[in-house]
């Protein structure tokens, strides 16, 4: 940036509203790949990001997948976690006290093994004040209870939906799968059962063998891809999903670089998640944030809505 | 720890597909303990997507130019090329612009000066010992390296071991330097002759069982550094875990190997099951 430029041209407004959460910008870190927060804090200011995400949270403690997990593929990872979190118990106790400091929206992911169990912790997190928001996930293809099975029927999602609805008076944001034949179908459901806003996608179900051992890389056999690779896949269903539901959408899939957050925007999402690239980079959000203000002050926006659903047909 | 946007000053073969690099990275020695390690970004392009975890091999300070600015500090990796990214990074040259994120994880707990130590280091796992063995000694350990590989060329660096004070052994397992075998038959030999004394061990995964083996059956401590394949480095992605002693399926632990290791005390972990899955191919996609 030209440094006349900068100090003569108004920055642009980058706040957004999701589901009644005012964030700062539409930059937000993916489920999953920012630990509880604290892991990141020494890379980056949490208060210059739109919203803190936290790993899935369950009833109980969950110990995750066998290993390996992880195996990188071209332009991409394979994981199988296996939903590995501290429990909502430990979440409030040891991870909360941190969060409390940080004034940035604090978006807490749960999920159940069990009808039960998502009604429960949504009932939890109505508990805590400082949880500005939820976000159901009923996606994680890695486990064989809780996630994907919720998230593959639109009859099983609208069920938990309506469920956890009652029990929880946040914001609730609903994490879909791509791994279905068709994503609007679901995005309708789980809109129709009273989601307040949907972020797609979570991972794509893949496999990856070593030729050599002729075993698969992760001992789930088939784990989550992410990165680059799923990204226009990604930017396909969001489109998808934005022409199909009111509710806002977050966009999510293999955004790594200014302009990838932008094509989310611009397709209709009204924010965006950064999932693996926060373990290519730590500072990645940043230099998106960055690289979006930029990019309104070139292009004369002075307002990140002229930019949301901007997509030329 | 911090992310560095830095440069190589010096990338150098030495030995055949073992390589040194220095990396620029100011400040960057204060915070460093033996047995950190750094991840490591192999270049600003896409792919391969994720950092590399290496090792510190030591850091330090090139000498004053003669500009009167002040010494730069430098921290260097010693690397072996085994898949699509050291391939990347062996093309690497002084002034390319890198990455790396460090120092990162609980190192070598190497307080205690009771008794001797031994150090065992296998081929690259030679790497995270140096220093260690510096500290030991500085802290007035007598110690003794034992260096193994599969033939000369897994050994490196014997002359600067030898230089912080350190008596080496090098067992070869064809015997192409020092004695032909495995590092572990070194191993028994010396803790018949020092039996007070504690244990430090890097290396593939095969070796450090055994080493820990030897050490439980001489109930002598013992303390080892894990290598496994870890996307972030940081606590976050909880790939790189590895089952605590007293795993069960009731009551599973799962230890990060980037934030509670990489350097374990031996007896923490579940031997069971470690190096179960060493056929996986580490970062090869």
């Amino acid at each position: 940036m030209k440094e006349p430029t900068k100090t003569t041209v108004k920055r642009p407004n980058l706040v957004v509203e999701i589901a009644g959460i005012q964030l700062r910008n539409p930059v937000m870190p993916a489920s999953g790949t920012f630990g509880y927060g604290e892991e990141y804090a020494p890379f980056l200011d949490l208060e210059k990001i739109g919203a803190i995400v936290t790993k899935g949270l369950s009833l109980k403690p969950k110990a995750g997948n066998p290993t390996p997990r992880i195996a990188e593929t071209i332009s991409g990872m394979l994981n199988a976690i296996g939903l590995q979190n501290v429990g909502i118990d430990a979440f409030i106790k040891h991870k909360m006290p941190f969060l409390r400091t940080v004034n940035t929206p604090v978006i807490a992911n749960f999920f159940g093994n069990t009808l039960e169990e998502y009604g429960e912790v949504a009932r939890r997190l109505n508990d805590i004040p400082e949880i500005a928001g939820a976000e159901l996930n009923i996606s994680c293809p890695n486990v064989k209870q809780g996630g994907i099975v919720f998230g593959t029927d639109p009859r099983a999602a609208s069920e938990v939906v309506t469920l956890v609805r009652k029990h929880l008076q946040k914001p609730l944001i609903v994490k879909l799968t791509p791994n279905v034949t068709d994503i609007t179908v679901v995005a309708r459901a789980v809109e129709e059962a009273g989601a307040d806003a949907i972020s797609c996608i979570n991972t794509i179900t893949g496999m990856s063998v070593d030729v050599h051992t002729r075993k698969p890389r992760i001992a789930n056999r088939t784990g989550g891809l992410s990165g680059p690779a799923i990204r226009p896949i990604a930017v396909r269903m969001v489109h998808q999903v934005v022409q199909t539901v009111a509710v806002p959408v977050i966009g999510i899939g293999g955004i790594v670089r200014p302009m990838d957050a932008l094509e989310f925007l611009i397709v209709g999402a009204k924010a965006v998640q950064v999932g693996t690239a926060n373990f290519v980079d730590p500072t990645a959000m940043m230099t998106i944030i960055e690289g979006i203000e930029e990019f309104c002050i070139e292009e004369g926006i002075d307002d990140i809505h002229q930019l949301i659903g901007s997509l030329k047909l | 720890m911090k992310n560095y946007r830095t440069k190589i000053i010096s990338n150098q073969e030495i030995s055949p597909g073992y390589f040194r690099m220095k990396i620029l990275a100011p400040g960057f020695g204060e915070n460093a303990h033996p047995g950190q390690f750094i991840m490591f970004r192999v270049q600003r392009s896409l792919p391969p997507l994720l950092r590399r975890p290496f090792g510190i091999f030591r850091t330090g300070f090139l000498p004053a130019d003669c500009d009167g600015l002040p010494p730069k500090e430098f921290v260097e990796i010693v690397y072996k090329v085994v898949g699509r990214g050291t391939t990347i990074m062996a093309e690497l040259h002084e002034g390319d612009r890198v990455e790396l994120l460090g120092p990162l994880g609980n190192g070598f707990d190497c307080k205690s000066c009771q008794g001797g130590k031994i150090l065992v280091g296998g081929g690259i796992g030679l790497v995270s010992l140096y220093m260690l063995a510096g500290e030991l000694v500085a802290n007035g350990c007598s110690v003794r390296l034992l260096m193994g590989g599969r033939s000369r060329d897994d050994i490196f660096a014997v002359t600067e071991f030898e230089r912080l004070g350190v008596e080496t052994y090098v067992s070869t397992d064809d015997g192409s330097l020092g004695e032909e075998g495995l590092v572990t038959q070194v191993l028994l030999r010396k803790l018949q002759k020092f039996p007070g004394a504690e244990v430090f061990a890097c290396g593939p995964m095969p070796m450090l069982r055994a080493v820990h083996d030897i050490c439980v059956a001489n109930k002598t401590p013992l303390q080892v550094s894990l290598e496994e394949s870890m996307a972030c480095g940081v606590g976050a992605c909880l790939g790189c875990v590895v089952k605590g002693a007293g795993h069960t399926e009731e009551n599973p632990s799962y230890l990060c190997t980037c934030k509670v290791g990489p350097v374990f005390k031996s007896q923490y972990l579940d031997w069971t099951s470690l190096g179960q899955d060493d056929s996986n191919c580490r970062g090869c996609a």
